[in-house]
């Protein structure tokens, strides 16, 4: 039965009660609970169901590592899968479901697996789905995935918002135990900048509990001294709740800070993602205790011994009235004096080891405490909760000697230092004999950018269990040493420690078990991996950890093996034959413990999810009802839909009214750049096909510009602006990779050419006047003359319009009279409504992107995108006109001289007309004679550009057919993706006012 | 000819910091190489600044020279002033070779103040704020779109592109939202 005790608890308040729910029932804790010693210390013994056997789990440990008491915290839209009630922190009105069984917690169907587990051994699936092959797919992996357990998925939108931020520091301390706490003050009063973090809510670690005592002080005043000589350092930052989770590369740690966990709702936000740049990292994350391997030792009731003494003394809860302790090493014993002195009974400590004679035993005897040497535990009774254990003889093959009636069994298999930020970056571990454990290798660090140690460990989590704050201190010592700063002059803290006994490793309790007992000994808890699992993969031929990991699925949980793995290996190790450190470790990997998915979206998520771009008439647009498309992060209206009608309807109306009157476009995203100086002309006849050093000032030119491969990757239209400068137009999407193309070369090639460029689009708004209809508008604006004479096709002006300082270029991309008008993007929104208020008279509307499409298409004008996809070169296109034949070089021209690229077989650019009207289906293959060697059928082209023309009436099409040119008039047949053809003619591209008399006005 | 207006007309938003878009203010990009003949001359016609060092702004009053590149120098002037300013820039670097062009609407520009105005500003931008003196210009990002900073007594200036300067503005809000100080 556990309970709360009187006595101890000096984190919880017991002034103030705390109200939560588990599994719907109403429990009460205290302030200062975590949600694991609330629950113990509501006699919840029982708190989940393993994955694979279902089996009753309850809590085993105290902090991050633990692998059972997993829950559903929270509900809706605050609902989170697999929280560890050992690290949560309770609050008034915190909802848990435990998880992994059905219908009950108390009465689980999936426990029937458990009294098959001998059909469910390692490499079960993997044996045993293999064959018939369909029948994985459409009947077990179906059944597996839903009996697969842990929590659920949350289905609402996350109530909560995160957010990230940066920091910078010389050194990071991670972990606040008595080592990272002297770590800190070494580096602080050296004057280093310093961060310390802590994942728990209070400094000082294990060092209370433990009964340490540093420089004769008892720990906790040790520990309040050295933190308040810290917080007065304005050169050391100090974080609790905030957890080093992952290093990476030249010093970039991801910090994970819990803000408002144990907040809900108060507005702020929940997590909080730190990237940190730190010169040197300091961890000092102290040490796992590992469990021992006995029949039964997963029965809820078994518990680490550190954990036991850890809800005594911190929490005021006793895990059960008689406990029996059951060691190979004498930091347990810690635990029977803390339970004998809450007034608990300890029946026995049951010691693997045959000589026990450290100070820590003879104080245990001194108080009247049996002490069973040589031995181990043959048995725990019990199902949901230990009833009692049988002891027996380490050494034997585990006949009970004698049966000891208890409620808790404190179980301690020696410590493991937590290496895990050591060897994220590649720091590498040396065996430790005496402690039988893996440690940091100094010698073999994870490297920083100057080659020297990036991560330099401290305390236990550098092996020194006993005297951390000790070998903390020379740790920061040699960070500083790298910083190339000095410490300042202080001793060294010592820790008074008691005479301690070696401990012995015992991997397997007791030593002769049979495979029934070897069956009963949990390895890793929440995967269900036991001894015989390991030994079975062994037997097997499974001689790598990793691919042991695998197989058997040991340490693949959730809390990813941190009690599992050692004990896993050194039972792997000893069925090979090998030693431990042969064998190895699995590969640690960040981060420590799981960072929510929010945390890593930081603040990217609503609104500010990704950055939308808007051009200066962007709010009319949505005021009068625009249907936005993205173009690149620009939101381009689509269409503009009027009341009752259709997108369609509203494209068609678009189309038709700017043939026939006037139609205003947005072209503000248009790409504009401007190239300036003495090599600017001959820059940008090595940038496009063309000639563009030879065009007039005041005129403009189509040009293309291709990689160095060949391929087409922009066009536009270029206007010489005076001697020395011109203004490039590109796509909208290619703005700014055109102008960082254009810096390529200059930066890293043409460094010598004297050119300067800047990217001027957002300068400017820009609207097309399209249509018959257009001069006539502008010039009830006036203010310039804007005749055929005065500005004919290709050329520009600048003036005023209605008062506007603007610049109209005269070109057209609709094969309508047109022009497109620049003003400063300040005047933009004002100058749009002055066209819409002066175009009422005129029939103008304004018209999207898709109408524009339609418009360039009848035309027989190709779009860098739809009738270039990085494989098409202009002369694909029979833009060839357009390609300089006098001109040396260009970007591309070698490229389009390759045997393939210059081959006459080519899919070149044509028009199709389906015969029957119909509109040819996008992305349709023209299909060809035969089968390939895939006997998929031949292709001989493909649509690019498919559209049901308003103007003609029936449907067009662009696409590149092989031979394309000299194949008009032949009908070919597009595929259709409900199956079947369809009929087209092969025709010439241009369908509308083919000779350009429209535009020519 | 209606009066230039800014992005978002100056929207505001009070947090734990002051978030407010300002402007519309005279920018003019200078491209020319450092130590071409004329370009103190004429970055001070136009700012009343001297060149600018490395990572600098150098400031007079409401105008100002940036450091942006080795050869680009961001000038700050009041709106109305721009195209007697690019005037007086061509004037001085007459025969050399140089780029001048008027950005002032390409751009947004926000005030980040108060306090703690730090912290909205370490929320977005992978930069060492505590090394970041005064009168120092800085060009990176703001989550995920390219911006321009510099800090002075009463917090800092951010340049952004017109087209996100609502997606600034929430940024920056989201990030001085009253509760979330660091």
């Amino acid at each position: 039965m556990s309970t709360r005790l009187t006595s101890n608890g000096w984190m919880i308040n017991r002034n103030v009660a705390v109200e939560f729910t588990f599994n719907g029932k109403r429990l009460r804790g205290y302030e200062g609970d975590t949600l694991a010693s609330a629950l113990l210390a509501n006699d919840q013994m029982l708190v989940g169901r393993s994955f694979k056997y279902h089996r009753p789990r309850g809590i085993v440990a105290s902090g991050p590592e633990e692998p059972n008491a997993l829950v559903n915290l929270g509900s809706g839209a605050r609902l989170e899968p697999n929280q560890r009630t050992t690290t949560t922190e309770l609050f008034d009105g915190l909802e848990a479901q435990s998880q992994n069984h059905w219908p009950s917690l108390e009465y689980d169907v999936g426990v029937l697996n458990n009294y098959a587990s001998r059909f469910l051994p390692a490499g079960f699936y993997y044996k045993t789905f293999i064959h018939p092959r369909a029948a994985w797919k459409h009947v077990f992996e179906p059944i597996i995935r839903k009996s697969a357990g842990l929590g659920q998925a949350p289905k609402d939108r996350d109530a909560d918002h995160y957010e990230q931020a940066y920091g910078y520091c010389d050194v990071l301390v991670a972990g606040g135990g008595v080592a990272g706490l002297q770590a800190a003050l070494v580096a602080g009063r050296a004057g280093a900048r310093v961060w310390l973090v802590e994942e728990a809510t209070v400094w000082g670690g294990r060092a209370r509990v433990d009964g340490d005592i540093i420089d004769g002080m008892a720990a906790q005043a040790w520990v309040d001294q050295t933190v308040t000589a810290l917080m007065a350092m304005p050169n050391v930052t100090m974080r609790l709740r905030c957890q080093a989770a992952g290093v990476h590369d030249h010093g970039y740690v991801l910090l994970s800070e819990r803000v408002a966990d144990h907040t809900p709702g108060d507005g702020r936000p929940r997590q909080r993602l730190w990237r940190l740049r730190a010169t040197r990292i300091i961890t000092a994350t102290g040490a796992i205790e590992r469990p021992l391997s006995f029949p039964g030792n997963d029965i809820p009731g078994v518990m680490l011994a550190g954990a036991v003494r850890d809800f005594v003394g911190k929490w005021a809860v006793s895990p059960g009235d008689r406990t029996v302790i059951v060691t190979n090493n004498d930091d347990a014993y810690r635990t029977a004096i803390a339970l004998h002195g809450a007034g608990l009974e300890v029946v026995a400590v049951v010691d693997a080891r045959v000589s026990v004679n450290g100070d820590l035993p003879e104080r245990v005897r001194a108080l009247g405490i049996r002490v069973e040497t040589g031995k181990g535990i043959a048995k725990v009774k019990g199902t949901k909760r230990v009833e009692g254990v049988e002891i027996c003889v380490q050494a034997g093959e585990g006949k009970a000697s004698s049966f000891v009636a208890c409620d808790c069994v404190a179980m301690s298999g020696g410590w493991s230092p937590v290496v895990h930020l050591w060897s994220h970056c590649g720091g590498k571990l040396a065996w430790d004999e005496a402690g039988a454990f893996f440690r940091p290798d100094p010698d073999r660090p994870p490297l920083s950018h100057d080659g020297r140690a990036m991560v330099i460990a401290a305390g236990a989590a550098n092996g020194a269990l006993r005297a951390a704050a000790t070998d903390a201190d020379a740790a920061a010592r040699i960070a500083l040493d790298m910083l190339a700063m000095k410490p300042a002059k202080a001793t060294a803290p010592m820790h008074d420690l008691p005479e301690e006994g070696a401990m012995a490793p015992v991997w397997v309790m007791p030593q002769g078990a049979d495979i029934a007992l070897r069956s009963k000994m949990w390895l890793d808890f929440q995967n269900d991996v036991k001894v015989s699992d390991v030994q079975l993969a062994a037997r097997e031929g499974y001689e790598s950890v990793e691919h042991t990991k695998r197989y058997t699925t040991l340490g693949m949980a959730t809390d990813q093996g941190k009690l599992s793995n050692i004990n896993g290996l050194a039972v792997l190790a000893e069925s090979l034959n090998m030693a431990i450190p042969q064998v190895g470790t699995t590969t640690f990997r960040p981060p420590y413990t799981p960072v929510t998915l929010g945390a890593l979206a930081g603040e990217a998520r609503g609104e500010i999810f990704q950055p939308l771009r808007r051009t200066p008439m962007h709010a009319w647009h949505e005021k009068n009802g625009a249907y936005f498309e993205p173009v690149g992060y620009w939101r381009r209206p689509y269409c503009f839909p009027r009341a009752g009608e259709t997108h369609d309807q509203a494209v068609h109306r678009e189309v038709r009214n700017t043939r026939n009157a006037v139609g205003l476009l947005d072209a503000s995203t248009l790409g504009k750049i401007i190239v300036k100086g003495p090599d600017a002309g001959r820059f940008l006849d090595m940038l496009y096909t063309g000639v563009m050093s030879t065009l007039p000032i005041g005129k403009c030119r189509y040009g293309l510009m291709c990689n160095e491969q060949g391929f087409l990757s922009d066009d536009g239209v270029v206007a010489r602006i005076d001697e020395d400068t011109w203004l490039c137009h590109t796509t909208s999407g290619g703005a700014d990779r055109i102008h960082g193309w254009m810096e390529d070369w200059l930066q890293c090639e043409w460094w010598d050419w004297q050119v300067f460029t800047a990217n001027v689009t957002e300068q400017y708004a820009q609207v097309a006047v399209v249509g018959p209809n257009a001069r006539k508008l502008l010039e009830r604006l006036g203010g310039m003359d804007l005749s055929k004479e005065t500005l004919p096709f290709m050329q520009w002006a600048d003036g005023t319009l209605g008062g506007f300082a603007v610049r109209v270029y005269r070109i057209s991309f609709s094969g309508e009279l047109s022009y497109e008008i620049a003003v400063d993007a300040g005047q933009g929104a004002a100058f749009w409504q002055a066209l819409i208020a002066a175009g009422v008279e005129f029939g103008a509307m304004p018209y999207g992107t898709e109408a524009l499409h339609i418009m360039r298409a009848e035309k027989g004008f190709i779009m860098i995108g739809d009738e270039t996809d990085g494989t098409v070169i202009p002369q694909d296109l029979g833009l060839d006109w357009a390609i300089s034949k006098k001109k040396a070089d260009f970007l591309g021209k070698r490229g389009q001289q390759r045997s393939f690229l210059a081959n006459a077989d080519r899919w070149k650019l044509v028009g199709f007309e389906t015969l029957d009207g119909s509109v040819i289906q996008d992305g349709a293959y023209i299909v060809g004679q035969g089968v390939n060697a895939n006997n998929q059928r031949n292709v001989q082209g493909r649509v690019t550009s498919t559209y049901f023309s308003p103007t003609l009436n029936r449907g067009i099409a662009m696409g590149l057919l092989r031979h394309g040119p000299q194949r008009m008039g032949e009908v070919v047949e597009f595929s259709k993706i409900e199956g079947g053809t369809v009929q087209a003619r092969v025709v010439n591209p241009v369908f509308f006012d083919k000779d350009g008399e429209k535009q020519n006005v | 000819m209606s009066d230039p207006i800014s992005a978002l007309n100056g929207a505001s938003f009070d947090g734990f910091a002051t978030i407010r878009e300002i402007g519309p203010i005279g920018m003019i990009t200078l491209r020319a190489k450092a130590g071409t003949k004329g370009l103190d001359k004429a970055i001070m016609a136009a700012t009343g600044c001297a060149v600018p060092a490395l990572l600098r702004m150098e400031t007079k009053d409401d105008r100002a020279a940036g450091w942006m590149s080795p050869d680009e120098v961001l000038l700050i002037l009041p709106y109305a002033e721009v195209s007697q300013a690019l005037d007086a820039i061509a004037q001085a670097l007459k025969g050399q070779h140089h780029l001048a062009v008027n950005v002032s609407d390409a751009r947004a520009v926000f005030r980040v103040e108060g306090a703690q105005a730090d912290q909205v500003m370490r929320k977005i931008s992978p930069v060492d704020f505590d090394t970041l003196a005064l009168g120092e210009l800085r060009r990176s990002r703001a989550a995920q779109v390219a911006a321009a900073f510099w800090r002075d007594e009463a917090g800092f200036t951010v340049v952004c592109f017109r087209s996100v300067a609502g997606y600034m503005m929430a940024l920056l809000s989201q990030s001085a939202k009253a509760g979330s100080e660091l």
